[in-house]
């Protein structure tokens, strides 16, 4: 395998842990209004994310940057070109990370609901518009030479707005939403656990609807069908009924496992789709960045390749490890005083 | 304005505001790290009492931190997709280094270290909040070696088919003297920051008259921090000094607006310059220090604007290689006269805690009230100093920085991001800080929620720690 190749692997990979991971996170906020009943409930979901939220979204970042340093051309191109999809999911990114943060502050009602939208509108705009980003991406859209020598995007933004892209970008809102619900049936306890149960039950079905049609039409409008995204497209659906059988008779653990499969096949589906383009052109296969015409040189990828092999075993034992220290469910009833900001202190502070 | 214009003041304004918080949390994750520490050691609930309230202000200060800097980590694609063709090969590898060795160990950790107060052993506790700080120092680390490559590149070569710089050696590039200095000069400069943070919080609460068994403490930690660290800063300082004569002598010059070369070259401590800031008027000069903090010899040659930009109209082409003068001139001094101001603040306070006083005067309440924004102001000065002393160019010598602007984005897009951005930006200031403020107001707290794991504990216990 070339390391360009090898490159193209691993920021699938990368993306892979990216969808799995904040992809409940993205379920979980986007539910957190509909599967609580009181204050406490809000609490107890949000808890769920706490620990673990901010290493989750670290995948993005990395993602960024080894596309940076791995496919230069890939990440200028698509960044630049992408731009205000990017921005939106930005902007939603910020409010999101101070949302999670400073929400149970204060006890003060106003001050919670406005957070609780903030939460519930920006976790739902990055997770309708990552798939819409890469339905694009699969799609191909307009790329042409630009007098510097360099591939650029020429479409506008709404360009982006057709309905292959939507249809992805509803593709991953709603396994997203039944990722965390399943996610949330898993690690709280009491009532919400059961509400998320009913969720992913009624949520899973839409998805199921919405991504076999998503990837039909991904499978029927390549050049040629290619028997291994074919295959692949099939084991997105077995994995996905699975894990919704398991919702179903409630082994919460397998579900979970099984909805994560379906997202890391799902993500592989794309990507082998790609292979070996990563940004193809709608207006002539000339246009096309690949891994070859996209690539640094075989030096920095070299580097590269020795620091991630270290280092992303390192991170999985460790960030794994966090899971499993924070593994007990997460019930209502340990959340004492919940309507009592972490800041509003009734009167001990000491005075000398 | 156009696109170019739009995407510099963004870049300026989202990185300069990402920088406000970064240095406190660099400093204070190592001094809260600290009190942890102390607390382990000996048990004593002051110090428990200190972890708590400096950790809460730490965390409020973090989450923006944290935000913000995705921005960073986006906008070189989205507003410099040229710059990053152009250097993607090199720069890209210290920021994805970052984000696997740096990111990972900071988020991760830190998320146990809040949430771990009753599922970890204490040991393990601990541990946690030290590797949190590592990963911050580490992200420092790579980010600052990227940006030193684009002050003094080097382990590269221009390929000119593909017209980029391609990397020939990571460990030039990760251990050369700029990126070795700066990062000696920004970190203590960081520990000055949050010491300063520290220092000026606890300093309130002894005037507020709250906690002053704990606050007194706190104050003498911060002050002492900020002493050894400016003394480190002052020192990397003038060694970045001289290697920046050496690699960019118009940026020394235009610090110094000094615009003819000069044998003994003073430094200058004030000048009046014409608008345009083609040359100087007025000036008060202190004789043959710049040659000495330039050269290490009083009596060394250091090269002027004028002549330079010759030289450089000769090497490069004909062009305008002067940044802007007044801004170099000025924000130089600012850089190193709040430092200095800090520091004399807290060699006052220092001083009069001796043998167990409390500062008085009517000097102390603003001067520590404003410690805080003090170390901000400085290291804003000496990024807008290093940033835009070495225009035009974003790599010197390499690539200008009207090259590296994305060619797709239009001006009315730049423009209508830069002002969310910067109204986003400013209603978070205003949040934090009331947060911030609110926390002062509520001193450190009595009811110490810290449950001992060792003593075993059930589901139905209460959560320490929630969202």
């Amino acid at each position: 395998m070339t390391f360009q190749s090898t490159w193209f692997l691993l920021i699938a990979v990368l993306w892979i842990g990216y969808f799995i991971l904040e992809g409940f996170d993205f379920g979980v906020g986007i539910l957190f209004p509909f599967v609580s009943k009181n204050e406490a409930d809000r609490r107890a979901v949000l808890t769920t994310l706490g620990p673990v939220w901010d290493g989750n979204e670290v995948w993005l970042l990395v993602a960024g940057g080894a596309t940076f340093a791995a496919f230069p051309e890939w990440y200028a191109t698509l960044f630049s070109g992408f731009y205000l999809p990017l921005f939106l999911i930005l902007v939603s990114l910020i409010v999101r990370g101070v949302a999670f943060e400073y929400r149970s502050k204060y006890g003060k009602a106003q001050w919670r609901q406005r957070w609780d939208v903030a939460i519930f509108i920006s976790s739902l705009i990055p997770a309708l518009l990552w798939g819409v980003a890469f339905a694009n991406i699969v799609r191909g859209v307009p790329l042409e030479k630009a007098a510097s020598g360099s591939i650029e995007y020429t479409g506008g933004f709404f360009n982006l707005l057709n309905p292959y892209a939507l249809l992805g970008g509803v593709v991953t809102l709603t396994v997203f939403i039944t990722h965390g619900a399943v996610f949330l049936s898993l690690k709280t306890a009491g009532s919400i656990r059961d509400r998320a149960q009913v969720i992913a039950k009624l949520s899973g079905l839409v998805a199921a609807v919405a991504a076999v049609s998503f990837l039909l039409w991904t499978n029927l409008s390549l050049p040629e069908i290619k028997p291994v995204v074919l295959s692949l497209s099939v084991a997105v659906a077995l994995f996905w009924v699975a894990g919704m059988a398991m919702n179903f008779i409630r082994r919460e653990g397998w579900a979970f496992i099984f909805s994560a499969l379906t997202i890391l096949t799902f993500v592989t589906t794309l990507f082998t789709a790609l292979y070996p383009r990563v940004m193809p052109s709608s207006l002539g296969a000339q246009f096309d960045l690949t891994i070859t015409n996209a690539s640094s040189t075989e030096y920095t990828l070299k580097v590269m390749t020795f620091v991630a092999v270290i280092m992303t075993p390192i991170v999985l034992v460790y960030q794994g490890w966090t899971y499993w220290v924070f593994r007990k469910r997460v019930s209502a009833s340990q959340i004492s005083h919940p309507e009592r900001g972490v800041l509003d202190q009734v009167s001990h502070s000491l005075h000398q | 304005m156009n696109s170019l214009d739009l995407a510099r003041w963004q870049f300026a304004i989202t990185t300069v505001y990402h920088f406000l918080f970064v240095p406190i949390t660099i400093g204070m994750a190592f001094l809260v790290a600290g009190l942890h520490t102390a607390w382990y050691r000996t048990a004593k609930l002051k110090y428990l009492r200190a972890t708590k309230f400096f950790g809460k202000l730490f965390l409020i200060n973090f989450a923006i931190g944290v935000v913000t800097g995705i921005v960073q980590e986006f906008q070189f694609g989205m507003n410099w997709s040229s710059y990053s063709r152009f250097v993607g090969d090199i720069f890209g590898a210290p920021l994805a280094m970052e984000g696997l060795l740096a990111f990972f160990l900071e988020s991760t950790f830190l998320g146990l270290w809040i949430f771990g107060w009753d599922r970890l052993p204490k040991k393990l506790h601990l541990a946690s909040i030290w590797l949190a700080a590592t990963g911050t120092l580490l992200s420092a680390y790579f980010i600052l070696a990227a940006n030193a490559w684009m002050q003094h590149p080097v382990g590269y070569i221009y390929n000119e088919a593909k017209n980029r710089a391609e990397l020939t050696d990571i460990k030039a590039v990760l251990t050369q003297n700029t990126a070795l200095a700066t990062f000696f000069h920004t970190i203590p400069s960081a520990a000055f920051t949050g010491a300063a943070f520290m220092a000026g919080i606890s300093a309130w609460l002894i005037i507020k008259k709250k906690d002053i068994e704990m606050a007194r403490g706190t104050l003498k930690l911060g002050l002492i921090t900020m002493l050894i660290s400016i003394v480190m800063v002052s020192v990397s300082g003038d060694i970045t000094a001289r290697i920046m004569t050496d690699q960019q002598p118009m940026k020394m010059a235009a610090a110094e607006a000094l615009y003819d070369t000069t044998e003994s070259a003073p430094f200058s401590l004030f000048t009046i310059g014409t608008l345009d800031g083609s040359r100087s008027v007025f000036q008060i000069d202190i004789p043959s220090v710049l040659s000495f903090m330039s050269t290490g010899n009083f009596n060394g040659v250091v090269e002027g604007v004028n002549d330079l930009q010759k030289q450089y109209e000769e090497t490069y082409g004909p062009g305008e290689y002067t940044p802007n003068i007044p801004m170099a001139y000025w924000s130089f001094r600012l850089m190193i006269g709040f430092g200095f101001l800090g520091a004399l603040f807290a060699l006052l306070a220092l001083w009069q805690m001796r043998r167990g006083g409390t500062p008085r005067g009517r000097w102390f309440a603003p001067a520590m009230i404003s410690l805080p924004f003090i170390p901000l102001l400085a290291n804003s000065f000496g990024w807008i100093f290093t940033e835009t002393a070495r225009q035009p160019w974003s790599v010197f010598g390499l690539i200008k920085t009207e090259d590296g602007v994305s060619q797709v984005v239009s001006a009315g897009a730049v423009l209508f991001t830069m002002i969310v951005f910067t109204l986003l930006y400013g209603i978070l200031a205003f949040i934090e800080v009331g947060l911030i403020l609110k926390v002062i107001k509520n001193g450190p707290s009595e009811e110490l929620d810290y449950v001992d794991p060792e003593l075993g504990g059930s589901d139905k216990q209460n959560l320490v720690m929630s969202y």
